[in-house]
């Protein structure tokens, strides 16, 4: 099948590429910008006269639900979504149930992605058996089942020494680990930002230095021992000043954020919205400000979905009991284009924190539009603005801050390795 | 994104009870006043006016209160309306079913208002926001949230013998933190004109940004207490006194209970308020508990009437 996108705006970030032209594809792959390679005969032509043509999104997390979850959603729904939201690698968090802590569980998860044909799943493997921060999983023994990296998703390491442990484990065999900062005991029992807004609804807070504590431990771990460390969803200004120290030294650290927490802060709590219970919380003003400029200034590498669907009766509780997540796949995208827009940021600089940046953490060869890269593409319109309804969800999960909201960049088509996953209606 | 006050109906009347935050001084001072009015007929000897006859009252406790319960109940029935108390610990949440399943259930039945306790913040906000269009809720206490049919009765017993709002100072003492009896007190005195309003405990028991609710920090009690008009001692829970918070009883009772000596530093007519029950000994002196400055017990009559009030408000709306 040999597609030819016609004069769509083409932006690729990392080519620092933003021009009105025709791309070419083949056998999966680009094989041509701008001028048709010799005999080119397209299939199909895809009008993108007024729309943006970009290399498909890479969301560094996406809680696919499969094993164990499927009530939530199933690998099948979520796919779905993902390519509905121009979304064309993902990679998935290990907590699923059973945790993915070994080869077999990977190897199926992979596979059931595959035969679903639509964008491939780079599975986390758990760093530590079964999340226990106990005993190190076979890290090395199983890299070829094609785990890219290890993580301990929700549940930090509370031991420091097992902590000290895997971090030198993994940097002998140059894995990269996935922490998300969050000290095991401060705010065991928090709900939401220790600060105004939980002090007046009375709910438990979580102080930001639950995150700069790990953090400082992470880094200094980090440093003595070489680990290539991915810092997870950052939500406090201090802790990016702290990720900004740590570049500026040398450290192998890379970090990324929720895109909803570039747009939402406490405040947005209002009347114990549960929609907006989601880990970690969204702090102050301040610090969502802070995530936005370490974002653009590129401290913070990457923007995810952090997508964690979740059926609506475990929202339809008082907030602490309430079960924290937003669904996020096809929400990346429009949030990405309205924080630029808002940040007054060119797109092509924009989407690289969707794209090859994420692809860079991630260590694959996706996220761009290079000549002869596999044909993952989103074509998106800049101008179609929708309201976010639980009808315009293909995510089984429909909880989301944003419902009501309208955000910028309908995606019109998705291509995963030159074949058209997603057409709009 | 649902940011109307969910307390008010589209006429800006007060269609349930949830907390204090955010309501006008105007529809304080109503409640303040319909309760003087209730404060006779629970003097008579027929203590019962007809307003609520033939509604359903449901008193839906989550979390156990005896004392709370019987207010409402006895608020109810001298309303003429019909009660129905709940315990729900024991029933059917721990059999799986969700709160909003057992408020349907109660809608069912034909509830016309639903007085809500329960240990998590937001509960009444939760239901309030899935019951019909007529039924009314009113908060009795949701986690460290809100307690707002109690910062009304401590109003009114702060205006029945201080008179006048504007020219007080009050002092709330001890654990804040998990207080939803001082967060309601505290909007009701802000709304009401306060001026000087005074929280004082140790750094534990405070919540972070406790002074952007509109009240002046005291760690020193001896400071605090100095020259108020009102001192409102809180509760300490017995699961409190002793681990991360505080390290003993006594400790906590040499430092922040009310003794003559400390009350001594208040103006020489201070009243003296407990929302109860009191830990005598821990956050308060029997001296002072039974002494002649306390209204603790007249507190729990204005209640009753508080609350006679607050129904009858609710139903006429």
């Amino acid at each position: 099948m040999k597609t030819q996108i016609q004069n769509g705006r083409v932006i690729d970030p990392k080519h620092g590429l933003d021009k009105v032209q025709d791309v070419y594809i083949a056998e999966g792959r680009i094989v041509g910008l701008g001028t048709a390679p010799d005999g080119f005969r397209p299939d199909r032509v895809v009008d993108a006269k007024g729309l943006v043509v970009m290399p498909g999104l890479v969301d560094l997390a996406a809680r696919l639900r499969e094993p164990g979850f499927e009530h939530k959603a199933t690998l099948q729904s979520e796919m779905h979504a993902a390519v509905a939201g121009g979304v064309t690698s993902l990679a998935c968090p290990p907590d699923t149930d059973p945790p993915l802590d070994e080869p077999g569980l990977v190897e199926m998860l992979k596979h059931r992605a595959r035969v679903l044909n639509l964008a491939p799943v780079y599975p986390l493997g758990a760093l530590t058996s079964k999340l226990e921060g106990e005993r190190l999983t076979e890290m090395a023994e199983v890299r070829d089942a094609g785990w890219v990296a290890f993580s301990q998703a929700e549940r930090p390491v509370v031991d420091t020494e097992v902590l000290w442990r895997a971090l030198q484990y993994a940097a002998t065999f140059d894995f990269a680990v996935w922490l998300r900062p969050q000290d095991a005991f401060l705010g065991k029992a928090g709900v939401a930002h220790d600060g105004e807004v939980a002090t007046r609804l009375g709910l438990p807070g979580i102080p930001s230095f639950a995150e700069t504590i790990a953090l400082a431990t992470l880094l200094q771990l980090a440093r003595a021992t070489g680990t290539r460390l991915h810092l997870c969803r950052l939500s406090t200004a201090e802790g990016v000043e702290m990720v900004r120290k740590a570049k500026e030294e040398g450290l192998k650290v890379s970090c990324d954020v929720g895109a909803h927490h570039l747009h939402l802060s406490e405040m947005d709590l209002g009347y114990f919205d549960t929609h907006c219970n989601v880990m970690p919380p969204f702090r102050s003003l301040r610090d969502r400000d802070a995530l936005r400029e370490g974002v653009r200034e590129g401290v913070i590498d990457a923007v995810c979905s952090d997508h964690t669907p979740l059926d609506e009766d475990v929202k339809q509780m008082p907030f602490g009991e309430s079960e924290p997540g937003a669904t996020g796949l096809e929400l990346l995208l429009p949030l990405t284009l309205k924080w630029a827009q808002e940040s007054k940021l060119p797109l092509v600089k924009a989407l690289a924190r969707v794209t090859c940046d994420p692809a860079r953490i991630l260590g694959i060869d996706a996220g761009h539009l290079g000549l002869n890269a596999v044909a993952d593409v989103c074509v998106f319109d800049p101008e179609g603005w929708f309201k976010v309804s639980p009808e315009t969800l293909k995510s089984q999960g429909k909880n989301t801050p944003f419902l009501g909201y309208e955000l910028p960049g309908r995606v019109r088509y998705t291509f995963v390795a030159g074949h058209l996953c997603y057409e709009a209606a | 994104m649902k940011m109307r006050n969910p307390q008010l109906n589209e006429n800006g009347e007060l269609q349930h009870l949830l907390t204090i935050e955010g309501l006008p001084r105007e529809v304080l001072t109503h409640i303040l006043d319909t309760a003087s009015s209730f404060v006779g007929v629970t003097e008579r000897e027929v203590k019962k006016v007809p307003l609520l006859r033939g509604k359903s009252v449901f008193n839906l406790f989550f979390e156990n209160s005896t004392r709370t319960r019987t207010t409402f109940e006895i608020a109810a029935k001298r309303l003429s309306a019909d009660v129905i108390n709940l315990n729900i610990n024991t029933s059917s949440t721990n059999k799986g079913e969700t709160l909003l399943d057992t408020v349907d259930n109660l809608t069912a039945m034909h509830a016309d208002m639903f007085v809500v306790r329960h240990a998590q913040s937001g509960a009444a906000h939760l239901i309030a926001q899935h019951v019909p269009k007529h039924v009314h809720v009113i908060n009795a206490g949701d986690g460290r949230h809100a307690h707002p049919t109690q910062g009304l009765l401590d109003a009114y017993t702060i205006r029945h013998y201080k008179k006048d709002f504007t020219a007080l100072s009050v002092a709330i003492v001890g654990d804040v933190l998990h207080s939803r009896v001082a967060r309601s007190l505290i909007h009701a005195l802000t709304t009401l004109g306060t001026p000087d309003l005074r929280v004082i405990g140790p750094q534990t028991l405070l919540p972070t940004g406790v002074e952007k609710l509109g009240v002046r920090v005291f760690h020193d009690m001896n400071a605090g207490l100095r020259d108020v008009d009102v001192v409102v001692m809180l509760r300490l829970q017995n699961e409190r006194m002793r681990g991360p918070l505080l390290p003993s009883a006594q400790e906590y009772f040499k430092y922040y209970g009310l003794t003559p000596e400390k009350l001594a530093l208040a103006k020489p007519d201070a009243i003296v308020m407990h929302p109860g029950p009191m830990n005598r000994g821990v956050e308060i002196d029997s001296a002072v508990a039974d002494g002649e400055q306390a209204v603790i017990l007249p507190q729990v009559t204005f209640g009753i009437a508080v609350r006679m009030a607050v129904m009858s408000i609710l139903a006429g709306n």
